[in-house]
């Protein structure tokens, strides 16, 4: 199929129908608006369902419906109208539900601004919900990644039923970039047979729920999601690297960010230093591995972000304390300038860190 | 370029590239005119309008007018009185960059009674690359309702076929069969063809408009 050109929230609409998801339940806020928009004139052509919802919290519960009865199911919020939507998520994982969630992110606190930003890290990976939960965060940084991403995330939810969450800054749902829409890799996906699609008096009657009367019940259910995210660890985890071997400095970063830290890695490079990229694309689970490469070589770390350091605690996490771990990052919806990182890059390289 | 009237209008389908090649065409047309002025009526877009390059644009000469509401975040479609400014002032050389769609073009009705024939120019930027005008018969329906909403006639068509970076002389090409049906089906001219500086010195020197080369002011380096 041709390259057509896409803005990014566009994209992840028409990605999201390509998937097979023929219903979305949101709310509008900005940046993400073209979603909703997009929905609204695509899904009747399919025979689907559109539905601004009277809040963000009455979507993600349609979500929670919708999901409970078998359907391929997408919201789209940003960053306030996520935080809303926790507590349904909370319920969709204990629920063991498959859904997919995007986030297109501006700053925060509060209200905040409508500019891109990266400052829901926590909210993303730790979860605003209550319970002993873990979804799965994906991070594209291009928005080809995106509409791949966004299609996978389907079979990924269905897989293991549990919901996914695409968390884009701002400038992932604003940017135009050339798109094509390609089949993900097969999964082996089962048959819903949990889903509430009406006994039609044949079998007993399907309950979809998030509460359990007995602790033991509870406990037992809880480390089965348990055993579920440590699967997803196993198999899902997913990340960039560049040059990270012997590199004199290693840098972290995701999404849009990653790609302002290549720019500032390439002008490093032209006065021969080594640069190494760690550019994770699961946010949940956080590809811990991929920093066994670092060598002795390496000065420091240097982790840049679209908030005041949020990712930092993964990345120490992830280094075990065996190199210091650097920080530079704007907030508030400004965005990183290539020069600024190439500075910092310099100063850990230079020793003057 | 010299030939269109006082007040330039552009138009288009969201994210034909109609900011960038209004800020483009503010750019040359400050280099053969004084008082260029570029209205940025955009109310659909949050980010990517051409109010973010009234820094740069400034420094060369040319009056930007955007927003009333200061900062970079408002998402309120609030516009500057001054537009009326360099509308009804015959010695600005005028271009409104509007908002994408017929909801951008709605905010061009309150300017109406300016728009006279021969007095001003209103160019619908085509990119055969968006899924919504990849075909003759959408654009023409895009064209139209956003005639509708403006209350003003499209004056004349800009092929503004691409794929940022990567596009060819071909794609191009591709483009500009669409755009001259379209232009044959309204009987409208094709004024401008847009390419990035190298693709337009391989385009044919004979293709029907003005070959119109680029830079890429709204796209930052880092977003290659």
């Amino acid at each position: 199929m041709a390259k057509v050109l896409m803005k990014g929230n566009e994209a992840i609409g028409a990605a999201a129908i390509k998937a097979g998801c023929h219903y979305f339940f949101g709310y509008p806020i900005t940046p993400q608006n073209e979603i909703p928009e997009y929905m609204s004139r695509e899904l009747p052509k399919v025979d689907g369902v559109f539905l601004q919802a009277e809040s963000e919290v009455a979507a993600i519960n349609m979500v929670y419906g919708a999901a409970g009865a078998g359907a391929r199911v997408m919201t789209s919020s940003s960053s306030p109208g996520i935080a809303l939507k926790q507590e349904g998520i909370s319920y969709i994982a204990g629920a063991e539900l498959p859904c997919v969630i995007v986030n297109i992110v501006r700053g925060g606190p509060g209200l905040g601004g409508i500019q891109p930003a990266q400052s829901d890290y926590y909210q993303a990976t730790r979860g605003g919900g209550n319970g002993d939960y873990r979804h799965i965060v994906y991070a594209p940084s291009t928005l080809q990644e995106t509409v791949d991403l966004v299609m996978e995330s389907f079979d990924v939810a269905e897989q293991y039923r549990i919901p996914v969450m695409v968390v884009g800054d701002g400038m992932i749902g604003q940017m135009m970039e050339p798109v094509e829409f390609k089949k993900p890799k097969e999964r082996p996906l089962a048959e819903k047979t949990w889903a509430t699609t009406g006994t039609k008096g044949k079998r007993k009657p399907n309950i979809i729920n998030s509460l359990f009367i007995d602790p033991q019940e509870l406990e037992d259910h809880v480390h089965k999601l348990e055993r579920k995210h440590e699967e997803i660890k196993k198999n899902e985890t997913r990340f960039e690297e560049y040059n990270v071997e012997d590199a004199d400095v290693v840098c972290v970063a995701y999404g849009t960010t990653s790609r302002i830290v290549k720019n500032a890695i390439k002008k490093c490079e032209e006065d021969g230093l080594k640069v190494g990229l760690i550019r994770p694309i699961t946010l949940w689970p956080f590809p811990e591995s991929a920093f066994d490469k670092i060598t002795d070589k390496t000065k420091g770390l240097l982790a840049v972000e679209m908030s005041t350091g949020q990712m930092i605690d993964d990345v120490k996490i992830a280094i075990k304390g065996k190199k210091p771990v650097y920080f530079h990052g704007r907030t508030g919806g400004m965005v990183p300038n290539p020069t600024d990182i190439e500075n910092e890059i310099r100063k850990i390289a230079g020793g003057e860190k | 370029m010299l030939n269109d009237n006082r007040i330039r209008i552009i138009t288009g389908h969201y994210g034909s590239g109609k900011t960038e090649f209004a800020v483009n065409y503010a750019v040359k047309l400050n280099k053969e005119k004084e008082n260029v002025a570029l209205v940025d009526l955009d109310v659909v877009n949050p980010y990517f309008r051409s109010r973010e390059k009234s820094n740069d644009l400034s420094k060369l000469g040319i009056k930007v007018i955007g927003s009333s509401i200061k900062g970079m975040g408002a998402d309120v479609p609030a516009i500057a009185g001054e537009v009326l400014g360099p509308i009804q002032d015959e010695s600005f050389e005028t271009i409104l960059d509007v908002g994408g769609d017929p909801i951008g073009a709605r905010a061009l009705g309150r300017y109406n009674k300016y728009f006279k024939d021969g007095k001003y120019d209103m160019l619908f930027v085509i990119n055969a690359n968006r899924p919504e005008t990849q075909t003759v018969d959408k654009a023409i329906e895009y064209l139209k309702n956003i005639e509708l909403q403006a209350r003003a006639k499209v004056t004349g068509l800009v092929n503004n076929t691409h794929l940022l970076k990567s596009t060819t002389k071909e794609e191009i090409l591709k483009g500009q069969k669409i755009v001259k049906e379209v232009s044959k089906k309204l009987n409208l001219p094709i004024r401008y063809v847009v390419a990035l500086e190298d693709v337009a010195k391989e385009l044919p020197k004979d293709i029907e408009g003005e070959i119109f080369p680029i830079k890429m002011y709204m796209r930052e380096d880092w977003m290659y």
